[in-house]
């Protein structure tokens, strides 16, 4: 019983992570109808970024994290100008072809300049432990959750509540509409760009204590972030973030019962189930198909 | 000898009840119209009946064969094939090919065969060849064979839709908005094409606004409103039924059909 | 005349037989008979994905998976099974087409960005599966690759492997240049522009995607084959995420729907390195940028922009 909740909070924890790529994937697409698979390089750039600047630098944690993620955020809005928007009106594959060129790049330029080597952020809280009953909780693990679920909630009422963020609903539903109104849509998307990138950022920051990070994690990360939201559906808002921590548990349990090896492999199968079962997720409804 | 049945054919989609209980019939060698004003589920119905949408209810039958579960493409290989309202060209290939392409189910081979170029596979490449030239003429598309289909225009292309459907030697033809933005002179080309076609057996439904068109080569006439069927007969009975004059054709039995015909 | 000559298939074939056929009378060094053996390699699976792509309209970001498998099978069917090398690589072919076959039907019902994620996750449960049966593999370290060649005839194992290579790539664009002519070649280019009127045609859309995916499979596992037994060893490095992303970029820089565009696209993707050697650090940031770029500047890819110019300028 105690391994189930180990494996529990490992999974929340790692789960959270996946939740924050997903949920930041759904807000480009919902807002663009582009599938940007640079997604988990946002979360490596912030890990490995804030690493840096701490570990080589002896800068303090908030100056660094601050860096961090004011350089994806604007990595994230600069590469939609200058490379996704030019292109906007070609057929998805195109697009889903830039955004992997812009993936390889990043990762490219990523460990020609920062290095090839694992990157630890130094633990930015006490690193005592909570005991509960045999199952062992690190504070930051935690802190990972609480980031998360933070990161959700803030976006969630920024896009009902904040003017800006009604913009962007509007944007996804009707572009036509949204341009008469006199909403400029591409600042938004640029917007969207920057804030998925802010979110993928801080989730960087918080787990690279926890889990490290490399140039080459971000792949990884942005397929199981795309699997998380596939898995709880790209059209409900609660979706992702549920995708996300059952990932995680799926990992979790996987690598705990079943083999630890084969950890990667149990996102990408529950990837290819999804797809292949029920391509509009758990959460989200087949919209009925009128011609 | 009926050709199609449609049987009390319903079609919901989320809560609009786009077609109730629709029925109608078509013999060999006969027209059948279908009109209504923009909304009517003309196209719907046409949908249904080439396997595109499953029916909520009713059946459709071909030569007497329930048709339920059944593709577009095994329809077509049963004899039934349709143009689309709005074009549904292959862009990239030439005219001619794309008329080759209705060769296909005419067309016999294996991959082997096509792998490794075999002489058959090349006489074959030949007939087909042939055979599209001859339909591009009989629409008279003949001098834009080997243009590409992306650079010609709006017109030509509504035609060369008919010829790549008659590529396919089909018993059941439905024509969606044949002449729809083509001129007098295309109008009446195409009317010839589709006579020509009617006098070699082919059962032809068709859809289209041009009530002067549908009038002259229709057998029978079929009027959908709000998806249901407002009146059937033939051009003469529907020309003077109440119901039609005052919900469709207007007071003033104009000859084109009113834009506010739904009000 | 001339520019309807060059985007005729059977003369980008004959051209390029010549250039196979030619190149060793030119250039004597061993460096640069293996440059090309290996864009020779490279231009047998990006033709198939170009068949996927560029005709059929499917996205693969798995195809690296195909690629592995048959070099995994030169490397197994010998020191598994005993098998001569020859043999493993006929069946490695045809064990990774029975598995495309097998996988296809579900995979090919999606589309768009949903198909590029399903092939891709496909591609990484693969990598995945061979690097970490460490007993049957050898794992990240990979496995030898018993010799096999020409040399019966006279020729060293690098000229066996150059004309080897050359003569399967001359002979898949000879092949695939049949089956564009055919019938199931229109099939395929009908459906990519629009497959709702394929099918009322009589098409069966979803068996002439996965005939595509089959025959690419085929020869992104003879490509994985010829690269093991020319390399003599092959780790998992040669199968992951970014090798399909390359085999993607060179189908699409080349240019799709041209079958001599996969040859120029994987020339140039095999060739740039060797003008960036002093750039090594930044080999894949290169990669991303030229990625981005040139589906910018020129999402045609490279063949087809050029064929536009010509057909401005020349009669």
């Amino acid at each position: 019983m105690t391994t189930f909740f180990q494996l529990v909070v490992s999974g929340i924890t790692v789960g959270s992570i996946y939740a924050l790529v997903a949920i930041g994937f759904t807000l480009v697409y919902r807002a663009s109808g582009i599938f940007n698979f640079a997604q988990g390089e946002y979360v490596m750039l912030g890990g490995m970024i804030t690493g840096i600047l701490m570990t080589t630098c002896g800068v303090g944690f908030v100056p660094a994290s601050l860096v961090a993620i004011l350089v994806t955020v604007a990595i994230g809005a600069i590469s939609y100008l200058l490379a996704i928007r030019p292109a906007r009106s070609a057929a998805q594959v195109h697009l889903l072809i830039i955004t992997i060129g812009i993936s390889v790049l990043l990762r490219g330029l990523t460990s020609a300049l920062l290095g090839k080597d694992f990157v630890r952020i130094p633990t930015f809280v006490s690193p005592e432990t909570f005991n509960i009953g045999g199952v062992v909780i690190q504070s930051q693990a935690l802190l990972v959750i609480a980031g998360a679920m933070a990161m959700a909630s803030l976006l969630w009422l920024f896009l009902t509540r904040s003017f800006v963020g009604k913009g962007i609903t509007a944007v996804s539903a009707n572009l036509m509409a949204a341009k008469l109104v006199g909403i400029n849509p591409a600042a938004i998307v640029a917007l969207c760009f920057g804030i998925s990138a802010c979110i993928g950022a801080v989730g960087g920051l918080v787990a690279t204590p926890i889990t490290m990070t490399s140039y080459d994690a971000g792949t990884m990360l942005a397929i199981k972030g795309f699997s998380a939201a596939m898995l709880g559906g790209i059209s409900s808002a609660a979706g992702p973030l549920v995708g996300g921590l059952l990932i995680g548990l799926f990992e979790a349990f996987g690598a705990g019962y079943v083999s630890s090896t084969y950890k990667d492999a149990f996102a990408l199968l529950i990837l290819l189930g999804v797809l292949a079962f029920r391509p509009q997720g758990l959460f989200g409804n087949r919209s009925t198909q009128r011609v | 000898m009926t050709r199609i049945q449609v049987d009390a054919v319903s079609i919901h989609f989320g809560g609009v009840k786009a077609l109730q209980d629709v029925s109608l019939e078509v013999r060999k060698g006969e027209v059948l119209a279908l009109i209504g004003p923009n909304g009517a589920g003309k196209t719907t119905l046409f949908n249904v009946i080439s396997a595109i949408y499953q029916p909520t209810s009713g059946r459709v039958r071909l030569e007497g064969q329930d048709v339920a579960g059944l593709a577009p493409f095994q329809l077509a290989h049963k004899g039934l094939t349709r143009t689309f309202q709005n074009l549904q060209i292959f862009f990239r290939m030439t005219a001619l090919e794309n008329v080759m392409v209705g060769r296909n189910i005419r067309e016999r081979g294996n991959l082997f065969g096509y792998l490794f170029g075999l002489p058959s596979v090349r006489r074959q490449n030949a007939d087909s060849r042939l055979c599209a030239l001859e339909l591009l003429k009989f629409v008279g598309l003949d001098r834009y064979a080997d243009r590409p289909a992306g650079e010609l225009s709006y017109g030509i292309l509504k035609r060369l839709e008919i010829a790549r459907a008659l590529a396919l030697e089909p018993t059941v033809l439905l024509l969606d908005e044949p002449v729809a933005g083509c001129n007098a002179t295309e109008t009446a080309e195409i009317d010839q094409v589709i006579r020509k076609v009617v006098s070699t057996g082919v059962s032809i439904l068709l859809v289209e606004h041009d009530i002067h068109l549908v009038m002259n080569l229709a057998d029978k006439v079929h009027v959908l409103d709000r998806g249901v069927t407002l009146a059937t007969g033939t051009p003469q009975e529907v020309r003077r039924n109440p119901a039609v004059i005052e919900a469709y054709l207007g007071e003033s039995q104009d000859e084109q059909e009113p834009a506010n015909a739904e009000s | 005349m001339l520019t309807k000559a060059l985007q005729n298939p059977f003369v980008s074939t004959l051209a390029v037989a010549l250039i196979v056929v030619a190149l060793p009378l030119v250039v004597g060094s061993n460096f640069h008979i293996r440059l090309a053996t290996m864009v020779y390699i490279f231009s047998i699976v990006v033709l198939g994905l170009n068949l996927l792509m560029g005709y059929a309209g499917q996205v693969s970001l798995g195809h690296a998976g195909f690629f592995i498998l048959g070099a995994y099978s030169v490397a197994l069917g010998p020191s598994q099974l005993g098998l001569n090398p020859w043999l493993s690589m006929a069946g490695g072919v045809a064990l990774t087409s029975a598995l495309a076959f097998v996988i296809g039907r579900p995979l090919l019902r999606l589309s768009g960005y949903h198909l590029a994620m399903a092939t891709l996750a496909f591609g990484a449960i693969v990598y995945v599966f061979i690097t970490n049966e460490v007993d049957l593999t050898g794992g990240p370290d990979g496995m030898q690759v018993q010799r096999a060649n020409l040399s019966v005839l006279g020729l060293s194992h690098l000229m066996s492997w150059y004309w080897l290579a050359g003569g399967f790539l001359v002979l898949s664009m000879l092949i695939l240049s049949n089956l564009l002519s055919s019938p199931a070649g229109r099939a395929l280019r009908a459906l990519h522009d629009s497959e709702v009127a394929a099918g009322v045609l009589g098409i069966d859309v979803a068996r002439a995607k996965l005939m595509a995916f089959v025959i690419s499979a085929a020869l992104a596992a003879l490509a994985g084959a010829n690269l093991a037994l020319l390399d003599g060893h092959i780790t998992p490095a040669a199968g992951g995420i970014l090798r399909s992303v390359e085999l993607l970029t060179m189908a699409v820089v080349g240019g799709l729907g041209s079958l001599v565009g996969s040859v120029a696209g994987a020339a140039f993707l095999v060739l740039l390195p060797q003008f960036l050697t002093e750039f090594h650090d930044y080999e894949h940031a290169i990669l991303g940028f030229l990625l981005v770029v040139i589906m910018v500047m020129l999402p045609l890819g490279i063949v087809p922009s050029l064929n536009a110019v010509m057909r401005r300028w020349l009669p």
